[in-house]
């Protein structure tokens, strides 16, 4: 069974690899001609699906030949007038032709993962790859920036060209000036990358040489970082936040801790890897930590302790016409356990979250991939947001891995202008993106803190 | 020499090969500490074993499964499992015990969808036999004992579901002992063949909120306690009337009707169907129907109904908005849909399932009667369809306003003609 659908598959696949070299591989150099083969071979591999009849499988090629990729803006398009929904080839047929971007782009910039190190993102290279994968398969010319060269989308058969430069403004404006590219995406490269693009539109790069920011807009990543900003934002919309206060000087911190109230946690505002945050007990432990996250950071947050609550996270998925969907996780920080799905929630605490997670995505104008984290009371249906990403985090990885869901794949389309009922669900392959994964697994994530490479470390954990 | 890489590749073949119903079905998961042995079989002969967690009964029923993560006090409650096997897909089930019995504002159970377990039996993977939640105050195991239905856990429920999808919904015997029953001394009865809306459904009418401005009446082939508080959230008075209810002889008394959800096949439902075919021709303000409700709607316009192979039961089913093109996230739970290749004279589609292509839901091109087959009241299910009670409720308020408004134009218009006939 499994053998005789993958030859389905490969007979697909070289047919249309055929076609559509004799249709658009002019005389060039033979090095050249042979790259495109093994372009269009992969893009091949990801539209070959094993379909219900032998009919869609003889029509991959025709549709292809027929529809440019680039202007199947209307042929993509599902209209749900019934007969396509039902099964028909003629549904197959718009499938398959539903690759191309449907924003005006040709070159697209995205921003790496940089290195392994706290502050930058080397763990954010599976969704960098995922991104450039969906921006080949559009056949958009790739420009990606990433310092690691051991990192899997600095490899040469993925980007079509690779600066191996520092993710900072001022590396990227040069490249930008150099390449100039029409859009860029940001939320690949973890903390950093989304750092960058908002400093990039600060400085007018992005306004000067005309490079649109594609999926989640700047302003909404300016608005989910700067927490005070982001409490606003949700009061906005009556869902709760942790208690919190924006200081800038450890005297301020001192005076709110005494109206929140011991025990505190201290954040620093755009925090990369949870760098310079920290529980305070009391006046004195306060006052050493607001010290050294000051230091790092020119902004803090002091908020209710919430230590004992279960710390439930979403990934939510939307698309620019509003869509949206998730994936359920458990509990969750850098070197937590995480449970997927979650366990111990009721389905009214579990949907009261969910609800809220849509709102709050809904709210801010989130285009792409998002992760919301939120405090629940074990003891009371009381429950808090702590935080929102606007970009693939640390969890997507876990999630995309943990359900099969291809979220930062997905987050790229959408990027492109795809809505989520368009694209198709790679579980699969056979349905629509727009869906939630419902596992009949469970998935646990157990770090592993490798403390013998740290010499006199206490091993003591919590 | 053969090589492992070979030896492996044999291994697979042979395990791919053989068909799921010849290979040993034990119980592959520990089953809980001291418990009785039960069974699984099924009508086609496939046995699991495992061990049983609830009470230690017998029962027959359509063994159907959900893949639903979360909800299972709403779902066995839910009385559209009436008569039914229930199988999650999800491994751990009983991790959060089950809820007090509160009740909230309108007197209805707060958390769960009906007053008792609905469905025959479950089937789980992997019973939770420690449970953490502030509100819980019994074990899923004590519950399930004292309500008299057996529970079964250390099932491969994978392989059931593989099952499942290939054969369809099959009949399933749920039984505790060491040996299994033989299956020829097995009393087979397909609880599809009764009338289960009957069995759900109230006999007398039953109003709450009764201070609401608009009157509903709600027709319960089984309906879940969250369509009763939806309504009443909106501000309605709603009477709950049985299935068999003579809505015509008292039509002009409700604002506007609801068709709830319900067990079983519609096909049974004959009396409903001829007084919603009557209120087609006659009544003029909005009619709304859920699941069954969508159902005995589609056939009172004259569309027919089919059983599907293995239904759609779980909380993720895309559902889109043929009005708007939009996509909603519905939680579902039915056997039976209504046939949309041919919609009669006047009626449209209004959702289809962008999954498997399905009827979500149809509308009435002119007169204000829609239904959907999903569950917009959750419990359990994301709540993103919530809209459609506020919509029909707005719906209904505006059609009294308009209603009240035309009897006055009425009765204005028929004093002239008083007058005339009084001067004559």
């Amino acid at each position: 069974m499994l053998s005789a659908r993958s030859a389905l598959a490969r007979s697909a696949v070289s047919a249309a690899g055929r076609i559509h070299g004799a249709r658009v591989v002019p005389a060039t150099s033979f090095l050249q001609q042979r790259k495109q083969a093994q372009q269009q071979q992969q893009r091949g591999l990801h539209l070959a699906r094993p379909a219900g009849s032998g009919i869609a499988h003889a029509m991959l090629p025709k549709v292809r030949g027929i529809a440019p990729a680039v202007s199947a803006r209307g042929v993509g398009r599902r209209n749900f007038s019934g007969a396509q929904v039902h099964g028909s080839t003629g549904a197959e047929a718009t499938r398959l032709a539903r690759t191309g971007p449907k924003v005006d782009v040709k070159k697209v910039l995205v921003v790496g993962s940089g290195g392994l190190s706290i502050g930058q993102a080397g763990e954010f290279d599976y969704s960098g790859s995922q991104a450039i994968k969906a921006l080949k398969e559009s056949q958009i010319e790739t420009v990606l920036v990433n310092p690691n060269i051991a990192t899997v989308q600095t490899s040469h058969e993925l980007a079509d060209h690779v600066y191996f430069a520092p993710v900072t403004p001022q590396y990227l404006a040069q490249i930008i000036e150099k390449e100039r590219p029409d859009g860029i995406m940001l939320a690949f490269g973890g903390q950093t990358a989304l750092n960058c693009g908002v400093q990039l539109n600060k400085m007018g790069v992005l306004d000067k040489f005309n490079v649109r920011v594609l999926g989640t807009p700047v302003r909404t990543l300016e608005l989910s970082e700067d927490r005070d900003l982001f409490a606003c934002a949700l009061k906005d919309i009556n869902i709760p936040v942790a208690h919190s206060t924006a200081v800038n000087s450890v005297a301020d911190a001192l005076k709110a801790a005494a109206e929140i109230k011991y025990p505190v946690i201290v954040r620093s505002a755009y925090a990369l890897g949870g760098l310079g945050s920290g529980f305070a007990a009391n006046e004195a432990e306060l006052q050493v930590l607001a010290s050294q996250s000051l230091s790092l950071c020119s902004q803090i947050l002091v908020e209710r302790s919430m230590r004992g609550w279960k710390e439930v996270e979403y990934e939510v998925v939307r698309d620019a016409h509003d869509n949206c969907n998730f994936d359920p996780l458990g509990i969750h920080t850098g070197d937590s356990i995480v449970i997927a799905p979650s366990q111990t929630l009721t389905d009214e605490e579990y949907h009261m979250l969910r609800t809220a997670a849509i709102k709050i995505v809904r709210h801010m104008g989130v285009v792409g991939e998002c992760n919301v984290q939120y405090a629940l009371n074990p003891d009371s249906p009381e429950y808090c947001v702590i935080e929102m990403n606007a970009r693939l985090s640390r969890s997507s990885a876990l999630a995309s891995k943990a359900t099969g869901y291809p979220l930062a794949f997905v987050a790229a389309k959408i990027g492109l202008g795809w809505t989520l009922p368009e694209l198709q669900n790679a579980v699969t392959t056979t349905t629509t993106a727009c869906f939630e994964p419902s596992l009949d697994y469970d998935v646990t994530k157990i770090p592993r803190w490798d403390l013998s490479k740290f010499n006199h470390v206490s091993r003591v954990i919590g | 020499m053969v090589s492992p890489m070979a030896l492996l590749a044999r291994t697979l073949a042979s395990a791919a090969d053989t068909p799921l119903s010849a290979r040993p079905l034990h119980a592959h998961y520990p089953v809980v500490p001291g418990s009785l042995t039960a069974h699984l079989q099924l009508r086609t002969g496939e046995v699991f074993t495992g061990g049983s967690f609830g009470a230690s009964t017998a029962t027959i029923g359509e063994t159907v499964f959900t893949t639903s993560l979360v909800g299972y006090p709403e779902s066995m409650t839910d009385p559209s499992y009436r008569g039914q096997l229930l199988v999650f897909t999800q491994p751990l089930i009983g991790n959060h015990g089950v809820p007090r019995r509160t009740r909230d504002q309108y007197g209805i159970l707060k958390h769960f969808e009906s007053e008792k377990i609905q469905c025959s039996g479950i089937v789980v993977g992997d019973y939770a036999t420690k449970y953490s939640h502030w509100n819980a105050v019994e074990s899923l195991s004590e519950w399930c004992e004292r309500e008299g239905i057996p529970a079964i856990t250390g099932v491969d429920t994978r392989a059931l579901v593989h099952i499942l999808r290939g054969q369809g919904s099959t009949l399933g015997s749920l039984s505790v002992g060491a040996q299994p029953i033989d299956s020829a001394k097995i009393a087979w009865s397909d609880p599809n063949v009764e009338n289960l809306v009957a069995q759900a459904s109230t006999t007398e009418v039953r109003v709450f909120n009764p201070d609401g401005d608009v009157h509903i009446a709600l027709v319960d082939c089984g309906a879940k306690n969250n369509i009763v508080r939806s309504l009443c959230d909106q501000g309605a008075r709603v009477s709950l009337v049985p299935w068999n209810y003579n809505l015509s002889a008292s039509l002009d008394s409700f604002d506007g009707i609801f068709i709830s959800n319900g067990p079983g096949s519609p096909s049974h439902c004959t009396e409903a169907i001829a007084q919603l075919r009557h209120a087609f021709e006659v009544y003029q303000r909005p009619i709304f129907g859920i699941c069954m409700g969508n159902q005995l709607m589609g056939l009172a316009a004259g569309i027919d109904v089919y059983k599907l192979r293995f239904g759609n039961r779980g909380h993720n089913q895309p559902a889109i908005d043929l009005t708007t093109g939009r996509c909603v996230i519905t939680s579902q739970n039915h056997g039976y849909a209504l046939d949309d290749s041919k919609m009669p004279a006047g009626w449209d589609r209004l959702y289809v399932n962008a999954n498997d292509g399905s009827n979500e839901g149809i509308r009435h091109i002119e007169k204000p009667f829609r239904s959907v087959q999903f569950h917009p009241e959750a419990r359990g299910g994301p709540l993103d369809t919530a809209f459609v009670f506020a919509d029909f409720v707005n719906d209904v308020r505006a059609a009294k306003l308009a209603g009240v408004a035309a009897t006055a134009h009425a009765e204005l218009a028929a004093e002239p003609a008083q007058a005339a006939a009084a001067a004559a």
